[in-house]
């Protein structure tokens, strides 16, 4: 019987021209162009450049198409693309009150200074299955609006704290450099910076299910979805040499601010607390999870009772990277045999050292009636302590 | 003739958690092999004085002297983190309430008595069994259940092996904290009665926190009353039982108690 | 992507695989490389350790020999001769992939001898060929805490290697014996570095933890989804743990390689038929073709394809 010990590299390169052909699909179909992706998935361009922590649409579209639509895998091509590059420096603060707004909405105010945006969203549609997509009909230009959106508009977490109501949200003093989560590892007790940065990359659905799980009891906030926005801020960059900063690019960012049960104070009177979510491109349920799960990682520093899983800062932070989850889940699929047969030398080793036991208890049974003798004190093992049960049922 | 030393002696002691409820102004003083206990109902602060004594919190007033083999009594707010996990783990023992917060739930009874000294070196595995079947012995358990899970044993049958699982390494001092209110009122008198003798022939100073006269009666030496957080009365137990001065012991003595 | 990872299939057997220009030698950048290093030199300094270092994304996946890729990647040069392992044999699928990173990223020469290689990158195995000075093996790690078992808190447990508060790791073995008469611990098995620090030597078969004890080579354990490094220096004693009355003992097999005939070697199981009729081979693959090179033989010789 042949058994295959070479060959492992040929199998290897084979399985990645099955792998092309897979993403390929029918070949009579059109190929899928980076722009279609780009354009037409928006949604997943920015989960990918959200979770890969890097703000590329065309490259994000590119791993979304090697990686033949699995989002996970997408992120993790662009994690590993972003390690590559050079690091210039870091930007100024982005300031979202600033966004070109294409969405702002407030659920804590009936109506707001700005008004109520609702923007490009599904939350009024129905969800019935639209069949005129099957067709390619041509797509319609949108009219521009008659009033146009106001420049600016005040933050609802501003208007909030303007009247104290709700807790300040300052730079600390001396404005420290913010640690850097994809040059540092993380430890704890780990700063806000460091979880909001864990957050901002954690996976969406675990964030999903750990920000649900607080709003079903598993730890109580009572949030309210202060804020939603979304839209184009400009990232601007401090240069040295010019002595000012100059606007290297747009990005699109959607803001969450959560406010959530108050907490007291002795000497300044109770206030609304805060959860906050930021995330790449357009990702609401992202943005307003990762508030959710922000305000539950500060119960214990708000004085609360932190004894839920969402509370639980190690637990959350170390199992929120879908890049390490996916590695580690999958890597049982590596070969794993050598410590399988050792395992398999100590049971089968076990299981046979228990049956000359018993076969030794039935013949010690059959020839003396007496109990047999154990050692001082307990028998060496649970085994040997069951035979000697036997023995003694037996005589 | 000299005094003997004290054990333990804490001056001043104060831990609110909130400037409000805790303990305030604790003074006693504790001496080798006596058992004192500190009663009150809940809310009294007795839980919190018995933390900070043993060090879980740090007091914010006030000090806790304890007496090191080699150094004699020195304030334990000057040791090292390491030097006092060390001292929790050899010199004293802490009993809980609930004996499965005391136990490791998923190793064998054996394995929960051996710990300790495993932990201070201790590499012979007949040796360990052995002092670990002793112990099972000593406290009524039969030797045969050596190997089972604490799961299997009944409630009072996991509060002696918590209480042996603190005593292997012949501490001097012992914390316990309500150690018989999750028990049946059958049992209870049986484990008091096996504490009582446990302390003679170990000669353990304990401190017994307890809304139990009972318990002060049946174990205890002397006894600190506590009330809103600070001590109203302390003395010998049989005094203050049968002879309470303070209108608050008074009450507590001569009224049922809840728990 | 460029257009030269992928080999052109006309010759699809063992393609060349080429120095990639567009990437730094060994991937990293060299900031990345100098801090890895002084981690590698920390941990180096405290034998056993667990030192945290920022993990980078890499090109294979989390929990696939990212923590060995980056240790490898920082210490490799120019001059450095490169073997790639994974349960003992150069051609498992890990391995060669591995080595074919390597070999696009840096250009280093590749091998499958034990003897003509200056760095062993390893899954899970120590190779059965004698390591001398001056060369470095570099581990997989999966997961770097001994006492996780114990406590799920890093915390707790960074505190608790900081005051050697290791009892915790007797109760286990303790239980072992009480339950199935032996210490069931067959692989990743805890041991004292140094006499100081617990360590875990990552998942070998605890066949190989006596290789690591005074070994003349120097072995670095790269973890990388769990960001820590830790070392072994040359000639520094690893004490695997035990009870004086069940001491720590190795597997042993009783047929021998049925290739090379070895009863030395850790040898992996074969399942023949439906009936279940086993063979063993050596798990080292080039220990036991060099073996049979030299004139050695099984039982079975001769009837496999080498």
């Amino acid at each position: 019987m042949y058994v295959a010990v070479k060959g492992g590299e040929r199998a290897i390169l084979n399985s990645y021209r099955m792998l092309d052909s897979y993403r390929r699909g029918d070949p009579s179909v059109p190929a899928l162009t980076l722009a279609q992706i780009r354009e037409q998935m928006p949604l997943a361009v920015s989960r990918v450049m959200a979770e890969g922590s890097l703000y590329d649409p065309h490259l994000a579209a590119l791993a979304l198409k090697q990686a033949a639509g699995d989002t996970i895998e997408a992120i993790f091509l662009l994690r590993a693309y972003r390690t590559t590059l050079p690091r210039f420096g870091y930007t100024q603060p982005l300031d979202t009150a600033r966004m070109g707004l294409q969405r702002r909405i407030s659920a804590t105010f009936k109506d707001v200074p700005g008004g109520q945006i609702l923007g490009p969203t599904y939350d009024y549609t129905q969800r019935l299955l639209d069949f005129s997509l099957e067709d390619d009909a041509p797509a319609q230009p949108l009219p521009p609006a008659d009033v146009p959106v106001a420049s600016t508009m005040p933050r609802v977490t501003d208007l909030l704290r303007h009247e104290s109501l709700v807790e300040d949200d300052a730079v600390p003093p001396g404005d420290p450099a913010p640690f850097d989560l994809t040059r540092q590892p993380l430890t704890f007790p780990a700063s806000r910076p460091a979880r909001l940065q864990n957050l901002a990359r954690a996976d969406e659905g675990y964030l999903l299910s750990m920000g649900y799980s607080t709003q079903r009891g598993y730890g109580n906030t009572h949030p309210f979805a202060a804020e939603i926005r979304y839209g184009t801020v400009e990232v601007e960059m401090f240069v040295e040499e010019l002595g000012f900063a100059v606007t290297v690019g747009e990005i699109d960012v959607t803001e969450c601010q959560m406010v959530s049960q108050f907490a007291g104070d002795p000497q300044e009177g109770p206030r609304f607390t805060r959860g906050y979510g930021l995330v790449f491109g357009y990702g609401e349920r992202k943005a307003m999870s990762m508030a959710l799960v922000d305000r539950a990682l500060r119960a214990a520093e708000l004085g609360e009772a932190a004894d839920s899983p969402a509370n639980d800062h190690e637990f959350v932070l170390y199992h929120s990277d879908n890049v390490e989850a996916s590695g580690f889940v999958q890597h049982l699929k590596l070969p794993h045999y050598v410590d399988f047969q050792a395992n398999l030398e100590l049971v089968r080793r076990m299981r046979h050292e228990l049956a000359q036991q018993q076969q030794q208890a039935r013949h010690a049974a059959g020839d003396d009636t007496s109990a047999a003798a154990m050692h001082d004190g307990a028998p060496t093992t649970r085994a040997a302590a069951a035979s000697s049960l036997d023995e003694a049922i037996a005589s | 003739m000299t005094a003997p030393a004290p054990l333990l002696s804490v001056r001043g002691m104060t831990h609110t958690w909130d400037g409000i409820h805790g303990c305030r102004d604790i003074d006693f003083d504790l001496y080798p092999g006596e058992v004192l206990c500190v009663v009150g109902e809940s809310g009294s602060g007795k839980s919190t004085l018995l933390q900070a004594v043993s060090c879980q919190v740090a007091p914010q007033a006030g000090s806790v002297r304890y007496d090191l083999r080699e150094e004699g009594l020195t304030d334990l707010a000057t040791l090292s983190s390491a030097r006092l996990r060390l001292l929790a783990r050899t010199d004293w023992g802490f009993v809980r309430q609930n004996a499965r917060d005391g136990l490791r739930m998923q190793v064998s009874a054996g394995a929960n008595i051996a710990e300790r000294l495993m932990a201070v070196g201790q590499r012979h595995y007949g040796g360990l069994r052995e002092v670990a079947g002793n112990w099972l012995h000593k406290m009524e358990i039969d030797v045969g259940r050596l190997d089972d899970a604490p799961a299997s044993f009944s409630g009072g049958m996991q509060q002696r092996l918590q209480i042996a699982r603190n005593l292997v390494t012949h501490p001097r001092m012992v914390f316990m904290d309500e150690p018989t209110a999750s028990l049946d009122v059958s049992v209870q008198a049986r484990l008091l009665d096996l504490l009582r003798q446990l302390v003679s022939d170990l000669g353990l100073a304990a401190i017994v926190v307890t809304h139990d006269l009972a318990v002060a009666r049946l174990l205890a030496h002397r006894t600190l009353v506590m009330r809103g957080g600070r001590v109203v009365e302390s003395g010998l137990t049989d005094q203050i039982l049968d002879d309470p001065q303070h209108p608050y012991t008074q009450l507590l003595v001569s009224s049922i108690l809840q728990s | 992507m460029t257009s030269t990872d992928m080999p052109s299939f006309a010759s699809a057997t063992q393609a060349e695989v080429v120095r990639d220009p567009h990437y730094n030698f060994g991937y990293l950048d060299e900031s990345t490389k100098r801090m890895l290093r002084r981690a590698l030199l920390k941990a180096v300094a405290i034998p056993g350790y667990q030192v945290p270092f920022g993990s980078r994304e890499m090109p294979l996946p989390y929990g696939w020999g990212t923590g060995g890729i980056q240790v490898t990647a920082a210490i490799i040069g120019a001059g450095d001769v490169l073997k790639v392992i994974d349960q003992g044999s150069d051609d498992t699928t890990n391995a060669i992939n591995i080595r074919r990173f390597f070999a696009r990223v840096t250009g280093v020469r590749t091998t499958e001898s034990t003897r003509a290689a200056s760095i062993v990158q390893t899954r899970h195995r120590i190779p059965e060929t004698p390591l001398r000075e001056g060369q470095i093996v570099v581990f997989q790690v999966p997961i770097p805490e001994p006492l996780r078992w114990l406590e799920p808190s890093e915390t707790e447990t960074r505190t608790m290697h900081a005051l050697a508060e290791y009892g915790g790791m007797h109760v286990k073995l303790y239980e072992d014996i009480a339950q199935h008469g032996h210490i069931a611990t067959t692989y990743d098995y805890p041991v004292v570095v140094n006499e100081r620090y617990m360590m875990r030597p990552s998942p070998i078969p605890k066949f190989d933890n006596p290789k690591l004890d005074n070994n003349p080579a120097l072995m670095l354990f790269g973890a990388g989804r769990e960001k820590r490094v830790y070392a072994v220096p040359p000639y520094t004693r690893v004490k695997s743990l035990d009870f004086q009355d069940h001491p720590f003992t190795v597997e042993k097999w009783s047929d021998c390689c049925a290739l090379c005939g070895s009863r030395d070697s850790y040898l992996d199981e074969i399942i023949l038929d439906d009936q279940g009729t086993r063979r063993f081979v050596c798990s080292d693959t080039e220990y036991c073709a060099d073996r049979q090179a030299a004139g050695h033989g099984g039982p079975a010789a001769g009837e496999y394809t080498a």
